[in-house]
């Protein structure tokens, strides 16, 4: 029995060192699957708007098809219902800087949040109206567009690296 | 009685060379001699500067960020200031000749000859030429009024004391440009709006314990002094984006991954859009000419 104590010792350091572990990652995975979701969300909006952009600055040749297509995809986006994304509590503050930049301003009673969303909804489905119609309509719609992720990202989110 | 009356001498003189070197300072009687203010040169001033950015009223969003009724809250480590009504009223601005607005802008002093707390940048303002100063007078002139009352900054001990800002001034006022060789007019021109009027290196160079700007760091990025994130760095080693990137970025807000722009340069872009293609031009072609290696 002369091992006893180096044995529990042992196991000691080992559950200190996995309950350290498990607390830097200690995030309900319903939650961490909705952040995870969001962020998806706006890499596909990233992806689709990039593509009008590269458009509107003259990096790529204009083509009315493959415009139509990405801000088609961009207004199917803004129509998604978001509210599982967005529970409670998963904000900076509670989650930590790496893992969102969502501000808590974002759930608090004064939020405009359902108002901006619903900006990015009705901007989107302008350019989807007008991006077939020619460089100019594209790049006259890539303004309030813009505007409107802009509009969420000024009060709602932070960033820090 | 000889160290008494050595401290009473050191008091006195000590205080003789507070007053002195606290002073505030004033633009020069004829500065504005024979300037007359255009207000539609002047509205790209006040796009330029920023000035809707803090004195517009919070969360006012198109034609209202013209009326400059106050009331912005910037937090600061020395405490909060709360941008003050500079709308044509009793409550703003109303009386103001053009020199006072140049006192205000070149040196930080108020008409009634007091400091101004260096929340408002007039570290960079300084740089401003007297016709802008003219023209931006003029079109605030023709902006709507606003009876909004000013509320006090809310500061701790020492701030609280306005003279000492006079110091801070003798530290902190540098005279000179920071990129020395402007070579072409565009890039004079750009160095114009980044330096003087459009202030970016208030947010994006970090500050030393006086809070004011550490230059020999210019433009290198900062922590955001409301205490959360951080403001980003745009020198040429911190930024590598394109300088048509730039110029898009500062039209549409857009990233060149297509991210968008948050927090307090969702404003900015606000302002920026105003601006001709030209000066956005100029200002990626300043941010272009920074030292490369920083």
């Amino acid at each position: 029995m002369k091992f006893t104590f180096p044995v529990i010792g042992g196991l000691l350091v080992a559950g200190i060192v996995a309950t350290t572990a498990i607390s830097q990652d200690d995030i309900d995975p319903a939650i961490a699957a909705a952040v995870k979701a969001r962020q998806a969300h706006m890499k596909l909006n990233a992806f689709n708007l990039g593509l009008l952009g590269a458009m509107a600055k003259g990096e790529i040749d204009y083509d009315a098809e493959a415009a139509v297509a990405a801000a088609e995809n961009l207004a199917a986006l803004a129509r998604m219902d978001e509210t599982r994304y967005w529970p409670e509590g998963s904000d900076m503050e509670v989650l930590g800087k790496d893992h969102t930049e969502a501000l808590a301003a974002l759930w608090a009673d004064d939020s405009e949040f359902g108002d901006r969303a619903q900006t990015m909804a009705e901007t989107t489905a302008a350019m989807a109206g007008v991006a077939g119609n020619g460089l100019e309509p594209l790049q006259g719609a890539m303004g309030p567009l813009a505007k409107a992720c802009g509009g969420c990202h000024e009060d709602y989110r932070v960033k820090d690296e | 009685m000889t160290f008494l009356r050595y401290l009473i001498i050191l008091t006195l003189f000590g205080g003789v060379l507070f007053w002195f070197l606290t002073r505030p300072q004033h633009a020069d009687a004829d500065l504005f001699a024979g300037v007359s203010g255009d207000a539609g040169r002047g509205e790209t001033i006040f796009w330029a500067g920023g000035c809707a950015s803090c004195h517009a009223a919070p969360k006012a969003k198109d034609e209202a960020r013209l009326v400059l009724a106050g009331g912005y809250r910037m937090i600061s480590p020395f405490g909060t200031f709360i941008a003050p009504n500079i709308s044509p009223s009793e409550q703003g601005l109303a009386g103001w000749t053009v020199q006072d607005l140049g006192n205000a802008l070149l040196y930080g002093t108020s008409p009634d000859g007091t400091h101004y707390y260096p929340a408002f940048p007039y570290g960079s303002y300084q740089h401003m030429t007297p016709q802008d100063i003219a023209d931006l007078k003029a079109f605030l002139d023709t902006l709507p009024p606003s009876d909004m009352a000013d509320k006090p900054h809310e500061l701790g001990f020492p701030f609280t004391i306005r003279r000492g800002i006079g110091l801070w001034k003798h530290l902190n006022m540098s005279s000179g440009w920071v990129l020395k060789e402007a070579g072409i007019p565009a890039l004079e021109r750009g160095r114009y709006l980044v330096e003087a009027v459009g202030h970016c290196g208030e947010c994006h160079t970090p500050r030393d314990w006086t809070g004011g700007l550490d230059r020999s760091q210019w433009m290198q990025g900062a922590p955001n002094p409301s205490g959360k994130g951080r403001i980003p760095g745009i020198s040429p080693a911190k930024m590598d984006w394109s300088a048509t990137d730039i110029v898009y970025y500062l039209e549409t807000g857009l990233t060149p991954d297509y991210d968008s722009a948050g927090g307090q340069m969702v404003s900015v872009i606000a302002n920026m859009g105003h601006l001709s293609k030209d000066d956005r031009s100029a200002i990626a072609a300043y941010l272009k000419a920074l030292p490369e290696n920083r």
